[in-house]
């Protein structure tokens, strides 16, 4: 209440031009002008980053001020009158336009920046059209910065921009600005590739053509491009975006600006994989197997062909054994119809958990995994504990906000089964074996249980009884309980956990217990549009109970008939070992993909080339529980066709009821309906938990990399190419390499499934004992088993 | 990469010897203790003089670990200052002004003269190793202009006579 007339008083009187403006103390001059929409020039002064004032770009005339002042340095003060555009400003802008342009060379045409640049642009305005300087340009060797951003690096102006987002945004400072004055060279240290999983921004702060995409290097120019609003395909932030299309081709994906979800960023996984679209591997046109033999054909025909089979199949052996598997970034307009159709031939089996391995709490979980909280609040958490998450390659823009709150004092812990790199400076980190976080997030609870007087939950009271309290614990548990704001969050790895319900459990008692916001971070861009469409086995939309299987059972129990959308069993399962044979026993597999390979022409009988995001509409629900729809960007490449519709049509051909949608907002808006009403708040029960499951002498921990999440990300060239995209490989630490006698750099013959791959060995002290990284998800270790299980591991 | 470093790199550190080391702390101390970084210029002064007067890539790297600091952080300040070198030097490193005031009183007389004495230009090493010439900015000296620093000392309104002096008085 005390705010407004406080406020009012508190406000200084400027004036700008003669425009009298009243701003907060603090505001600098700029972003005072900004907000009135007056322009000043600048290249060094951006509103996300500090204020470095190195390009002098901004001087203004302020009356009683001797000489120009920088404008985005230049604090306001009561009375101060700027003089933006008076004869001294604009000839110290001239001037300081006519020193940027001495080096700067006059490559525009040949120049990916052209069209867009705001040097080219300001020079227009401020530069002159012919140059005093007939001295020699200074000309600065090009830097190798890895396979995301190209170099021209004669055509900076040192406006250190990129080294400022490193250093703020990024979190990890790898570009810099060694040299002096007229030799100074922004470059990383010895030219490494940049490994920030944001460093595509920096290509969007480049003011000049320094720093470029080099995936789309000469490829076009922007006032070719048309611009479509899309929706970031990988992760369930839901990253706003702009995907620029020129003659029914996608050119590049940029970022659009959302103050409430990603700012201005994208993470590079969201910006670069648009490059997987044009793969080889694309399927353009429906595909039948018969006797053995792929033939392509017709729409008509491919799904008489598909439908017929399926309904075989149901004949013979019943609609149960038909079951139905999809990937979490399909639309909630696919999931809805999938389900539709799957349910419609008297089936439940469904399910979007691929990697999932833990159901036993799947009835009293929430209506869908979300956060319980806007990614915006994110920036004001007082603490956090972060359960099974790697937030920061995870969900990037999520990692973003956290790092924010963290900067400004938030206490972030973590409960991990790998020492991951996070740019946060973590308050406590407890790593251990996947089977024990949840005895180490027991240890929380009974922590917290102390210091806030409150009693533990009488289902979990015995359960957890025996767990030993660690300082860390107590630690974790005093940073929950003090928090104004905290929040406790399980991501992809604590979702994947072998005893995922256990953890959800204890994370539930120690928010409850805490009073911290309790949030899921899920996989894929629509975990939670899957949960409401009834893309699970036991909930229909609107959440009446069904029963059927789940994405593990259907793998092991010998069904007859599968759907597969969006998914390629072997990398996206969390048993891929399992899942194929599943695939290759079953009597009839229609796979509805935009990509078609040689393992899939083995199992499958019908292949329907089904439309990536950019070529369809529909709706994913991010994490925060918003519907974001989109449309197209461009046509179906080929006969490809939208998802919803093939679905749809399917429908038809099965004579079902209720598939006469025209389009993909009718779907959402059936959705729509029959979800409006559902509770929303996403915690779920607290249930009895088992923590003396035995353990496995070695365990696997089978994380799926950023750039393993998907069919779409898994085939873009350029970030394939990236550190952070991992081989097939296994770690282990020091203690559990010398117990299985293995060497760095030697192979290891890794058995799981009845089955042997040789992998090269890393020794990571970051892998707790008696676990082998092995990454999921990537060509090597495919044929194994489960990601999160027993394993054996040999010296080659 | 994706795993976190908790161990400093021992071979990295073990690049600087256990004197330097003590000396870095020494430094490192009269710091707040979350401000390590800011002994990075004293640190690159004593790993440099520790390696007969210049820093390999190694060494900066040393110190970034050392310290706790990005290596490109490191390498920033090791290219801003023209105290550290990042190539051999000779045993004397003659650093002589050619800023305004020493120009202005013949400070291009000096160089001219060294280079023929010594045989070489200005950024050179003389082939035996003792002398290398270098062009530095304004050391604050004016006063006594034209001047160059050798070592820890300044050597003042230098004469052809007295350069041959104090070339002559080193061995």
């Amino acid at each position: 209440m005390h705010g407004v007339s406080d406020e009012m008083s508190d406000l200084l009187n400027i004036e700008i031009n003669g425009v009298a403006l009243q701003v907060k103390p603090g505001t600098m001059v700029i972003e005072a002008a900004d907000d009135a929409g007056i322009t000043i020039p600048r290249f060094c002064y951006h509103k996300k980053l500090s204020v470095a004032a190195n390009c002098r770009m901004c001087l203004v005339e302020v009356e009683k001020a001797p000489k120009p002042l920088p404008a985005c340095a230049t604090p306001v003060t009561d009375g101060m009158k700027v003089l933006t555009k008076s004869p001294l400003a604009l000839e110290a802008q001239k001037s300081v336009m006519e020193f940027l342009l001495i080096n700067h060379p006059l490559d525009c045409p040949i120049c990916d920046q052209g069209g867009e640049c705001e040097l080219q642009d300001v020079a227009m305005g401020y530069g002159q059209d012919m140059s005093r300087y007939h001295e020699k340009k200074r000309v600065v060797k090009d830097k190798f910065l890895g396979s995301l951003i190209s170099t021209d690096m004669t055509r900076c102006i040192h406006c250190t921009r990129c080294v400022r987002f490193g250093q703020e945004v990024a979190g990890i400072m790898e570009m810099g600005a060694p040299g002096r004055g007229e030799h100074t060279e922004i470059s990383t240290y010895m030219e490494r590739a940049i490994g920030s999983e944001m460093s595509g921004n920096v290509i969007d702060l480049c003011p000049v053509g320094a720093l470029t995409s080099k995936p789309y290097r000469y490829h076009g120019r922007p006032w070719e491009n048309t611009t479509h609003d899309s929706i970031a395909p990988h992760d369930c932030v839901g990253s706003n975006v702009h995907v620029e299309t020129r003659r029914n081709q996608v050119m590049r994906v940029l970022p659009k600006e959302n103050e409430a979800i990603n700012e201005l960023w994208l993470s590079d996984r969201d910006r670069f994989s648009y490059m997987g679209l044009t793969s080889g591997d694309r399927l353009l046109q429906p595909m039948v197997k018969q006797d053995g033999e792929w033939k392509t054909t017709d729409w008509q025909n491919a799904l008489n062909y598909a439908v017929e089979g399926l309904q075989r199949v149901k004949t013979a052996s019943g609609a149960e054994t038909i079951g139905a598997l999809a990937s979490p970034s399909s639309t909630t307009e696919e999931l809805y119809l999938l389900q539709k159709v799957i349910r419609g031939m008297g089936s439940n089996n469904i399910d979007h958990r691929l990697q999932q391995l833990d159901f036993a709490n799947q009835d009293t979980m929430p209506a869908y995994p979300c956060m319980n909280q806007s990614i915006a609040d994110l920036d004001n958490i007082n603490a956090a504990l972060l359960v099974g998450s790697f937030t920061r390659k995870d969900q990037p823009i999520i990692a973003h906000r956290l790092r924010k709150a963290n900067k400004s004092g938030a206490k972030v812990s973590v409960i991990n089964s790998v020492d991951y790199d996070f740019n946060l400076d973590l308050s406590q980190s407890v790593i251990t074996r996947p089977d024990d976080i949840a005895s180490q997030l027991a240890g929380v609870v009974k922590a917290l249980a102390e210091v806030t007087g409150k009693s533990i939950p009488d289902v979990l009271a015995s359960s957890i009884s025996s767990v030993t309290v660690t300082d860390e614990h107590k630690a974790i548990a005093a940073d929950l309980n003090d928090a104004e704001n905290a929040t406790v969050l399980m991501g992809i790895h604590a979702m994947s956990n072998p005893n995922f319900s256990a953890i959800s459990s204890l994370a539930n008692a120690a928010a409850e217990l805490s009073g911290a916001t309790l949030g899921y971070l899920s996989a894929g861009a629509n975990s939670a549009g899957a949960w409401l469409a009834g893309a699970v086995p036991h909930r229909a939309p609107g959440q009446q109970a069904t029963d059927g299987k789940n994405a593990m059972q259907m793998i092991t129990d010998d069904m007859k008939a599968f759907v597969l959308l969006n998914m390629e069993p072997e990398y996206d399962c969390a048993n891929p070992n399992e899942a194929l044979s599943a695939m290759s026993s079953a009597d009839f597999v229609v796979c509805m993909t935009p990509f078609a390979t040689s393992t899939m022409r083995k199992y499958a009988d019908v292949m329907l080339p089904v439309a990536p995001f950019t070529e369809t509409s529909g709706t994913y629900v991010n994490v925060e529980g918003q519907w974001q729809s989109f449309t197209g960007s461009v046509p179906p490449m080929g006969d490809v066709r939208p998802g919803w519709k093939v679905l749809r049509v399917i429908g038809n051909f099965l004579k079902l009821d209720g598939f006469d949608y025209l389009a993909s907002e009718d779907v959402r808006d059936e959705l729509d309906g029959l979800t409006r009403e559902l509770e929303t708040n996403s915690r779920s029960e607290i249930t009895a938990v088992n923590l003396d499951s035995s353990k496995p002498e070695l365990t696997r921990i089978g994380h799926v990399s950023l750039y393993a999440v998907d069919s779409l990300v898994r085939r873009s060239e350029p970030l394939q190419q990236t550190d952070d995209a991992l081989a097939a490989m296994i770690a282990v630490n020091n203690v559990t390499a010398k117990k299985l006698g293995l060497d760095s750099g030697q192979m290891a013959v890794v058995m799981q499934s009845n089955t042997r791959v040789k992998l090269p060995i890393y020794i990571e002290d970051a892998i707790p004992d008696d676990c082998a990284f092995i990454p999921a998800g990537v060509t090597g270790s495919v044929e194994l088993g489960l990601s999160y299980g027993p394993v054996e591991v040999a010296g080659g | 990469m994706m795993f976190a470093q908790r161990d400093k790199d021992q071979a990295k550190l073990d690049l600087i010897s256990a004197e330097s080391k003590a000396d870095i702390d020494n430094w490192v101390a009269k710091y707040p203790a979350d401000k390590k970084e800011s002994a990075v210029m004293a640190a690159l002064r004593i790993v440099q003089d520790q390696n007969a007067g210049f820093l390999t890539n190694e060494l900066i790297d040393a110190i970034a670990e050392y310290l706790d600091m990005p290596a490109i952080a490191v390498y920033e300040v090791a290219t801003f200052y023209s105290m550290y070198e990042r190539d051999p030097v000779g045993k004397h490193k003659l650093c002589i002004c050619t800023n305004i005031s020493c120009m202005l009183c013949g400070s291009d007389e000096v160089v001219s003269h060294l280079e023929k004495k010594l045989g070489i230009k200005l950024g050179e090493t003389t082939a035996d190793g003792k002398f290398t010439l270098k062009e530095v900015e304004c050391l604050g000296a004016c006063v006594n202009a034209p001047m160059l620093q050798l070592g820890r000392e300044y050597h003042e309104k230098l004469t052809p006579e007295k350069l041959d002096k104090l070339i002559d008085s080193l061995d």
